[in-house]
């Protein structure tokens, strides 16, 4: 049996939410991408030519696109669960009769339903794991500065990884941002690193292990359930 | 036989080195207004949490109308209104807005609004329905936890400590509140530091020390288990120098009044009475009352209060 309307609920809840917080959550995002855009593509635009036929500021759009929602997705689903769970409502959401996998869903929803990405799916979940993981909002900073911004900015987002030397593209190929990139950038301008579907089996293997690692953190109980 | 509201059998629980809860057992019958006692730490909201979900038994198990909390987790929790000790709020939504999500959590919808109007309206909540909830005072906050706990309609509603520091005429309405829902027919259980209440409201009561239960009765039973009463005397000197016989009963003497605790069986007014015109002790009032919970409470655990 599924509590289809405890889910819907929950999940319209976490996107009333996103709404409610429109400045951070929206426009935030869109000024930042656009200043990366403005700054990046005037300095380079007429200097680099990345794939040939292909301008810098053409490049770069869908790298910035693809890092603003991955970003943006750990942000939401980490400081929702999070603020909820450190002041404590998160007991009235534990105290309904809405399983682990229904939560899981519904706290993850908005960002793959409104980027439709499954990047921001996995990227989603990271901050569930972080959220569940944290006890204070240092913890999900550092999981934010220290491993989401490192691997993002370090996914090809400004650059193609073959300018790079041979020991850091091997290094990239270990990053799972670089395939989400990567393949996202195929779907604009037809051309990648590295073949489509390769990526977008690392990205789908990725995104079922960290929603397992999720799950099961959600059914251990740890740090949510005593 | 009637099956229990909640049954509760042989629960243990352990934080890393914390035995929090050792052996619980007791059953709280349909119906019944039950009250769990005990001092800070001896595990009340341990075993609440575990009731309603919130925390996983080390060992035992818990029903609920019949239902395991682990297994049957999802009748459990349809069944149970749990009124969280600390204020916890979502600081995103209004009133109204909160028990509308709260309802759609249970799978409730449109047929549902008429009781949360009537809910916000008995909680005196009307004038504050679309406010935020952040924006609301401690007391509105707290009738917002027992509106949330209540908007399912669950027939075992589990208040803890809900009169915790709120002002005299929210304790009244709050009383009023579990009065009127006992009356209805739901099973009530109630954790509170406020002895005089719990002997006011419950039928029965639990008393939990260090995890483990040390009385299970009766409110009545339970006060009547103390075999002691109280004797008051106003002296009309305080500064005299009080016989051992006096002395050896003595438990306060405030300004004049000097208070003794009796043995109902072996200690005997009158012999008291003797050894104060023996020792020529002049006194201008006595007065006896009997023990309540607070005394037993005291008794039973060395502690102040619940």
């Amino acid at each position: 049996m599924v509590n289809w309307r405890g889910l819907y609920t929950l999940f319209a809840k976490e996107v009333w939410r996103f709404v409610k917080v429109a400045v951070q959550t929206i426009l935030t995002p869109v000024v930042t991408v656009m200043l990366y855009l403005l700054i990046f593509s005037s300095v380079l635009s007429e200097k680099v030519e990345v794939y040939q036929g292909t301008n810098y500021t053409t490049f770069l759009v869908p790298g910035l696109i693809m890092m603003s929602m991955i970003q943006n997705a750990f942000a939401n689903s980490s400081s929702s669960l999070f603020q909820s769970k450190l002041n404590g409502s998160i007991a009235f959401v534990l105290l309904a009769p809405i399983s682990n996998l229904e939560f899981y869903a519904a706290s993850n929803l908005p960002v793959l339903l409104g980027f439709a990405v499954l990047g921001t799916g996995i990227l989603g979940t990271l901050g569930l794991i972080a959220s569940i993981w944290a006890e204070k909002w240092d913890h999900i900073s550092a999981f934010q500065n220290f491993v989401i911004l490192p691997l993002s900015f370090l996914s090809g987002v400004f650059y193609s990884i073959r300018s790079l030397p041979e020991f850091w593209q091997k290094i990239s190929y270990y990053n799972p941002f670089f395939y989400m990139i990567d393949g996202f950038r195929y779907g604009f301008l037809g051309v990648s690193d590295i073949s489509v579907w390769i990526s977008m089996g690392i990205v789908g293997a990725f995104f079922v292990t960290v929603s397992l690692v999720c799950l099961l953190l959600l059914r251990s109980g740890y740090s949510l359930r005593g | 036989m009637t099956m229990p509201a909640v049954f509760i059998s042989d629960i243990y629980k352990k934080f890393l080195n914390v035995q929090a809860l050792s052996g619980v057992s007791f059953e709280i019958g349909q119906g019944s207004f039950f009250g769990l006692l005990g001092p800070n730490g001896a595990g009340k909201s341990t075993l609440i949490n575990i009731m309603a979900g919130l925390t996983r038994a080390s060992q035992g198990t818990i029903q609920v109308m019949g239902n395991d909390v682990s297994k049957d987790w999802r009748k459990t929790r349809f069944a149970l209104g749990v009124v969280p000790q600390e204020l916890v709020y979502d600081s995103f939504f209004t009133v109204h807005e909160m028990l509308k999500l709260q309802s759609g959590y249970f799978g409730l919808g449109a047929s549902n609004r008429a009781w949360i109007d009537e809910l916000i309206e008995t909680l005196d909540l009307t004038d504050k329905s679309d406010e935020i909830l952040y924006r609301l005072s401690g007391g509105m906050k707290r009738r917002v936890l027992i509106a949330q706990a209540l908007v399912h309609k669950p027939q075992v509603v589990v208040l803890d400590e809900p009169t915790a520091g709120v002002d005299v005429e929210l304790r009244r309405v709050l009383w009023d509140l579990t009065k009127r829902l006992h009356k209805e027919g739901h099973t009530i259980l109630l954790t509170t530091h406020y002895l005089e209440e719990a002997e006011a409201l419950c039928e029965r009561i639990a008393i939990l020390d260090q995890g483990k239960v040390v009385a299970l009765d009766s409110t009545k039973a339970i006060v009547e288990q103390f075999p002691y009463r109280f004797l008051c005397i106003n002296l009309k000197d305080s500064s005299v120098k009080l016989p051992d016989v006096i002395q050896e009963k003595t438990v306060s003497l405030k300004g004049s009044e000097l208070t003794l605790r009796l043995h109902r069986k072996e200690d005997r007014i009158a012999d008291l009475l003797e050894a104060f015109y023996a020792a020529n002790i002049s006194f201008t009032d006595l007065r006896t009352y009997e023990p309540g919970l607070e005394e037993v409470f005291v008794a039973l655990t060395g502690k102040k209060n619940g």
